[in-house]
């Protein structure tokens, strides 16, 4: 399904940007250490390495944002360093980060053009000059997002498009993106690498880092693979497998498989019937059993994250049935779903997810501080053993249980999630695109969790954009589009290519 | 080549003991602060170091002690009560009404508490039921509740408390200790608990961070505010009780501009403007330096005008503080 782009021919030539021996140290933690890595122009090169390598921290130390303790960086031959994020960009580096860094209350052009805005002769903002070109990137990235709209009435993967477009914006030699795939769905990532293709051909050293392999074959020339801050290895694309990577990334082989267990499925529990909401979904019907792990699948914007909120209460239905065991539970609130065992593990991470500011443990403790204090008094003991539990199972990378989430890597804060929502115990767990932004061998540790987890009587929503992760995980799928339910197929009856015709609305020929 | 082992990596509770991190932290600063103040209060003047002025310190910044207690906890939830000299004045007023019938210490009491509660409600119905930001809504009702006060009263005074009722601003507990100190300690004591301790200020500190990842945790987000809007009114209530038993009168003006003075003290208290973080301890050692400096330019005989300003520079010095140190850090 991923053949593979001609290769330019220009594979031996000179790198325009060269780290050497760039070393970072944070509280407790060598995010780098002694790292080298170089950009060639006209190539993509991918980064890769487990959560909590470096990676982003070697971005942001590329981009001005951290200063690097030791090292050197060189750009077409002549030593260079950045003393703020507008000198990288004066010197032609752009970045997609991880955590998007865009303004709500600003429009999309503004917002494309935030610091480098074009001009009129006399200074001021060329307005017109300005929505003019936005609306002309957006065009030729292929997205239909409005320039005057307001940043914060987009979605998420909208709202990436449009950093996307900012760094496309900015004349640059050097583009770097961060996990840019990781709130996109199967059609907004084609579109994404036609990008990427026009911008190898058009002369720029590309760095590409995700947790996908096969993006990464797809799209990269070379690699380099860091592991607990260090360089590990680096070559080309085309003389290395996924195994080697994998291998040189983990220090060991990590079983891509994943490890479904067989279940027998209980009784019903949970029934929804022609639940509605005047603008994101209309007249959901389904049911979920004992031990059942169901998918939801479909493009951006199809309205599943919308119905899966208004199952925990977070947003209103205009009208519709929910019951649990029997009993109706149409959630009122957060705080009523979480009573009730429904929970939820919310998409966007930073906003609804990891209270950012709080430690690690008192992360994980939140929604189960009934659990674990007595009579309204907190239990310090019984939350660290809390967080413990759940943070080991799911692999994190921390220097303390009491590091502000903040700190930590964007695929360990998704863990912290993760473990919070697992640590109330429900009967009913949904989760929103569980393993964005998480790398490979701790994947196979949520699946497995999420596999147990249904073995043991939980019943599982897992909505994914992620096809392997949906046919792999999934007893059954439903597959929505425009806010309706437009398919429902059997773990037997999955097919790849059915998914994504469903979801997109083309009928089978 | 090492080898990464398969078992999960163990994390540590925490880098550094509680005692080291305590001996960094800006509460321990302070102290020192407090400290050198003291010293330098001594000398500056022979009377200083006398038990009774230094129990005559103390009745500097009780009262605005008291609610800055609860101040900090709107503050750290991200929230912030300007009206709470507003409340102190009609509670007050309140007061001063009942006791022109007579009324008993007692009744006195409650209604000075009821009246406070009763306005931190208002407030909190306003922000919490109709979403309104509070910095808004409490500029609003500070000039309101005021306002009760002076169509009451108009350029007259309330006196003629009941004698029974001058021990709360007046009294002593033991030799010079006031019970006023006593009532601050104390109730420094139960919002320590209370913030540090209950799965309750944990939800203010998490509210504080992040408000929608709060709710979303299943805390009641709104509840919460509510709450702690209620209690800052029944501070600014007992503040009320205490300061007018001290003068034993009440006019529209009383405790006026006092929220600025509450709101320096949480803010030098090491307490984030910004919401999220703040401790009790810090708040407490805040309201002694600024006893300490008020009595010490007191009697400096530094008049009251340039009190003031150096009260607006302390605001503004502390507000900053925290704000340049976090630029610098990031910059290097
Ligand atoms: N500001 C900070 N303070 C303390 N530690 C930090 C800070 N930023 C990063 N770290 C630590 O540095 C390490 C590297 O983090 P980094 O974000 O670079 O990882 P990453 O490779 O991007 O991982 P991911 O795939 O999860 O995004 C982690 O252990 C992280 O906890
Ligand atoms: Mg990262």
């Amino acid at each position: 399904m991923l053949n593979r782009p001609e290769k330019p021919a220009t594979m031996t030539a000179e790198p325009i940007l060269r780290l050497e021996g760039i070393t970072k140290t944070f509280p407790g933690v060598k995010a780098l250490n002694d790292i080298a890595l170089e950009l060639y122009p006209g190539q993509v090169t991918a980064l890769i390495g487990e959560n909590g390598a470096g990676k982003s921290t070697l971005v942001k130390i590329m981009t001005g944002i951290y200063q690097p303790d030791a090292g050197a960086i060189t750009l077409d031959g002549e030593a260079v360093h950045f003393p703020s994020a507008h000198a990288a960009l004066d010197h032609g580096i752009t970045a997609i980060h991880q955590e998007t860094v865009l303004f709500d209350e600003l429009s999309v052009a503004e917002n494309i053009f935030l610091g480098h805005a074009p001009r009129t002769r006399v200074g001021f903002v060329d307005w017109k000059k300005l929505r003019a070109e936005a609306a002309d990137i957006l065009k030729n990235m292929g997205a239909s997002i409005d320039p005057g709209a307001r940043l914060k009435d987009l979605s998420i993967a909208n709202k990436h498009l449009v950093a996307v477009a900012r760094a496309l914006s900015i004349e640059a030699q050097i583009v770097i993106m961060d996990e840019p795939t990781a709130a996109l769905s199967h059609k907004e990532i084609e579109e994404l690498f036609v990008l990427v293709d026009l911008l190898r051909q058009d002369g720029k050293a590309i760095l590409f880092i995700s947790h996908k392999f096969d993006e990464i074959f797809r799209i990269a020339d070379r690699y380099t693979v860091f592991r607990d801050g260090e360089m590990v290895g680096s070559g080309l694309m085309a003389e290395t497998d996924q195994k080697e990577l994998v291998r040189m990334m983990v220090g060991r082989s990590v079983d891509q498989v994943f490890p479904k267990q067989e279940v027998t499925l209980g009784e019903t529990v949970l029934e929804v019937k022609g639940l509605s909401h005047p603008t994101e979904f209309d007249d959901i019907n389904f049911t979920l059993r004992r031990g059942e792990i169901l998918g939801f699948y479909g493009l951006v914007g199809a309205g599943r994250s919308e119905l899966m909120q208004a199952l925990f209460g977070a947003t209103r239905p205009s009208s519709g049935t929910v019951t649990l065991e029997g009993k109706p539970a149409l959630a009122k609130s957060e705080a009523d779903a979480i009573e009730k065992g429904i929970v939820y593990v919310p998409e966007e991470r930073g906003r609804q997810g990891a209270v950012i500011g709080l430690p690690i443990f008192q992360n994980i403790s939140l929604p189960s501080l009934k659990k674990t204090s007595r009579s309204g008094f907190l239990d310090l003991a019984r939350e660290f053993a809390l967080a413990r539990k759940y943070a080991e199972r799911l692999d994190l990378r921390a220097a303390s249980l009491s590091q502000d989430v903040g700190t930590l890597s964007g695929g360990n804060q998704q863990k912290v999630v993760i473990a919070k929502w697992l640590a109330t115990q429900p009967r009913v767990i949904i989760l929103d695109e569980p393993t964005k932004g998480i790398d490979i061998g701790s994947k196979a540790a949520v699946h497995e969790f999420m596999s147990a987890l249904a073995a043991e009587g939980l019943c599982v929503i897992m909505v994914s954009s992620e096809l392997p992760e949906i046919m792999g995980m999934s007893d059954r799928v439903i597959v929505m589009r425009e806010g309706r339910i437009a398919g429902e197929f059997n773990r037997e009856a999955l097919d790849a290519e059915t998914l994504v015709r469903t979801a997109a609305g083309i009928e089978e020929t | 080549m090492s080898d990464t082992t398969l078992s999960p990596r163990s994390i540590p509770d925490r880098l550094e003991s509680p005692l080291a991190s305590a001996l960094k932290s800006w509460e321990m600063l302070l102290a020192l602060v407090a400290v050198a103040i003291f010293i330098f209060n001594s000398l500056a003047t022979p009377y200083f170091l006398n038990p009774w002025s230094l129990s005559d310190a103390t009745f500097n910044f009780t009262e605005r002690g008291i609610i800055a207690l609860a101040m900090a906890m709107v503050i750290i939830s991200g929230e912030i009560d300007l009206s709470v000299a507003g409340i102190l004045a009609l509670a007050s007023t309140a007061m001063g009404a009942a006791a022109q019938f007579g009324v008993d210490v007692p009744v006195l009491i409650a209604i000075g508490l009821a009246v406070g509660v009763l306005c931190g409600a208002f407030n909190g119905l306003l922000v919490s039921g109709l979403g309104l930001p509070s910095i808004v809504v409490t500029i609003g009702t500070m000039s309101l509740f005021r306002g009760i006060s002076y169509i009451v009263l108009g350029d007259q005074a309330y006196r003629g408390y009941p004698s029974g009722f001058s021990f709360f601003g007046q009294g002593y507990v033991y030799w010079v200790i006031s019970f006023e100190i006593v009532l601050f300690l104390v109730m420094a004591a139960i919002f320590y608990v209370l913030l540090h301790r209950t799965s309750f200020g944990r939800s203010v500190f998490a509210i504080g961070n992040n408000a929608m990842a709060a709710q979303f945790s299943g805390i009641r987000v709104r509840r919460v505010k509510f709450v702690l809007f209620c209690l800052t009114g029944l501070m600014a209530g007992l503040a009320a009780i205490l300061l007018t038993s001290r003068l034993g009168s009440t006019r529209p003006s009383i405790a006026f501009a006092w929220e600025l003075e509450v709101v320096t003290i949480v803010v030098l208290g090491g307490v984030s403007i910004l919401g999220g973080a703040g401790s009790i301890l810090g708040v407490v050692i805040a309201g002694f330096v600024m006893g300490l400096v008020t009595f010490g330019l007191g009697l400096l005989n530094v008049p009251g005008i340039v009190m003031s300003i150096f009260v607006g520079l302390m605001l503004i010095t502390v507000i900053a503080i925290p704000i340049v140190a976090r630029r610098i850090k990031s910059r290097r």
